[in-house]
């Protein structure tokens, strides 16, 4: 009972931050709606009994990524969106259309589901860290390992990009924001 | 078997003493910290309120909340105000999760000496600390002041960068013990290896000192301190992040620096100096204190190092700082995780 009362809490706290994100104008405002998604989110986890993955999400998400985003958004300094005409075509475009996607993925999500009541919110999610481990590093190693690689590539991509960008264009050419990020 | 009212009634209590104990202690590494460095420096350090001083923290706090409380006309409102409160509220919330001696039997209630035993009580910390940055990241953001601004973009590049130091640095621990829970962390470093060396983890094996030095210094860099502590470096941004706060808002900053440091030597008594573990003696009532007097001893020791360092070291500069971290302590941190792993798997 109190861990569906929770559910519904964090589940609209992560609805209503995600909205706020798209409504704010401000973009350090967007991202701390993000993190406060990714810690409602977090909270679901834990609710279904995945604290390992709760923590990482919390640990890795909100506490890594997120930093990034909002150090690059203090350095350069970004100030207020603008409306220009190209917004409000994206803005009438937009909208239905992501009620028109949303709506669909419920439909499919509703009807389709084999396993309707197998969502199971509130339960016993078996996802011990050692568990984790065992998936990643020995049934599913070489996958993960492929992955290392391709976050390897990113990061020389990266390092490319913003060396070449120090000596062709100045600091704070747009090539600079994803070089953060992969990192 | 604990009822639903028992348990909540036992957790307001633990909680309200977790906090009043934290919040003196907090206020007495401050009188601490004035009168030890004081006396490196040949001066007395604060001695006119109260006997020897001991009385200083309670008159800064009245001067802190009779101070004006000024907010810059270019300021970001919001985010501003809700800056201090972050930094504070995630500094008080990390202390929750500190076991600080073995379970107690109080009129019937048998209870853990902490506020909550979690599964994964580190990694709950580690996100808790990680999400700290914040705190100061916005409040030098919405200050509107280049000084802070600079302030706070250091303290976020080094703490994201010394937060990888530090996490590396705890995993030969966990590998050791092969729990993420503080209770059977500490638990697994009990009795003696050759009969009197107490089987604490940092005495375990020579690459779990090296360890504790990581830790130590990452969490240096963690906490802003000496010599890490470019994110208020004096002498070139004022006063870094909170160069625009003042009164309670940067009294807030100043407890959660202190709070940051008191959670910060919990964990690595925790970690690697055995936790409560201790000679217990005596009658009941002593056998139970004592655990939590030897915990509090030795995060005592780890809060004067942090301040004898204070007062001996002076500050890097911006790039060494950042050499320091990820070309010397990240690759001594990875090393000894394989090594340590290494020793684990071949005892097996």
């Amino acid at each position: 009972m109190l861990q569906l009362v929770l559910f519904f809490v964090f589940g609209t706290i992560a609805v209503a931050a995600a909205v706020n994100l798209l409504a704010q104008r401000h973009p350090i405002n967007s991202a701390l709606s993000l993190i406060v998604v990714m810690a409602s989110v977090a909270a679901l986890f834990l609710l279904m009994g995945a604290e390992f993955l709760a923590a990482i999400q919390v640990i890795v998400y909100a506490g890594a990524i997120m930093v990034l985003f909002v150090f690059v958004i203090m350095l350069l300094n970004a100030g207020e969106e603008e409306r220009t005409p190209g917004s409000r075509i994206a803005k009438l475009l937009g909208f239905p259309a992501v009620v028109l996607l949303a709506g669909f993925l419920a439909w499919t999500l509703v009807t389709r589901n084999p396993y309707p009541v197998a969502v199971n919110l509130t339960g016993r999610f078996v996802g011990s860290p050692a568990l984790i481990a065992q998936l990643l590093f020995r049934d599913f190693l070489l996958p993960f390992e492929v992955t290392s690689v391709l976050i390897l590539i990113a990061i020389m991509g990266a390092v490319v990009l913003a060396s070449s960008a120090g000596t062709t264009a100045g600091p704070g050419s747009p090539e600079r924001p994803p070089a953060k990020r992969e990192s | 078997m604990l009822t639903i009212t028992t348990f909540v009634i036992v957790s307001v209590i633990k909680i309200v003493i977790a906090l009043a104990v934290l919040l003196t202690a907090v206020a007495y590494s401050t009188w601490l910290e004035r009168k030890l460095v004081g006396h490196i420096q040949n001066r007395w350090g604060p001695q006119r309120v109260g006997p020897f001083g001991l009385l200083q923290p309670l008159a800064d706090g009245l001067k802190f909340i009779f101070k004006e409380d000024l907010t810059p006309p270019q300021a970001y409102k919001t985010l501003y105000i809700a800056a201090p409160i972050l930094s504070l509220a995630l500094a008080l919330t990390s202390i929750s999760l500190v076991p600080i001696g073995n379970w107690v039997t109080v009129g019937g209630v048998e209870t853990p000496l902490e506020i909550t035993d979690v599964n994964i009580g580190l990694l709950i910390i580690l996100g808790i600390t990680s999400l700290g940055v914040y705190g100061i990241a916005l409040a030098g953001w919405s200050s509107n002041s280049k000084y802070s601004l600079l302030g706070s973009l250091r303290a976020s590049a080094q703490m994201v960068s010394y937060e990888i130091a530090l996490g590396l640095s705890l995993v030969g621990v966990l590998i050791m013990s092969g729990s993420l829970n503080l209770r059977e962390i500490v638990e697994a470093q009990g009795g003696h290896i050759a009969g009197f060396i107490p089987r604490w983890n940092i005495f375990r094996w020579p690459t779990q000192i090296v360890a504790f030095f990581i830790y130590l210094a990452a969490a240096f860099a963690e906490t802003n301190r000496v010599p890490f502590d470019l994110p208020e470096a004096e002498t070139e941004l004022v006063a870094g992040y909170h160069t625009e706060y003042s009164s309670m808002k940067f009294a807030m900053f100043f407890m959660a620096e202190y709070a940051n440091m008191i959670t910060v030597a919990c964990i690595a008594t925790l970690l690697f100096l055995g936790g409560w573990y201790g000679p217990a003696f005596g009658p009941w009532w002593l056998e139970n204190l004592l655990p939590v007097f030897w915990f509090a001893l030795k995060v005592f020791c780890f809060i004067f190092l942090y301040i004898w360092i204070r007062g001996t070291l002076p500050r890097f500069r911006y790039d060494q700082l950042m050499a320091f971290g990820w070309k010397f302590l990240f690759p001594i941190a990875v090393a000894n995780v394989l090594l340590t792993s290494l020793i684990v798997a071949l005892q097996k």
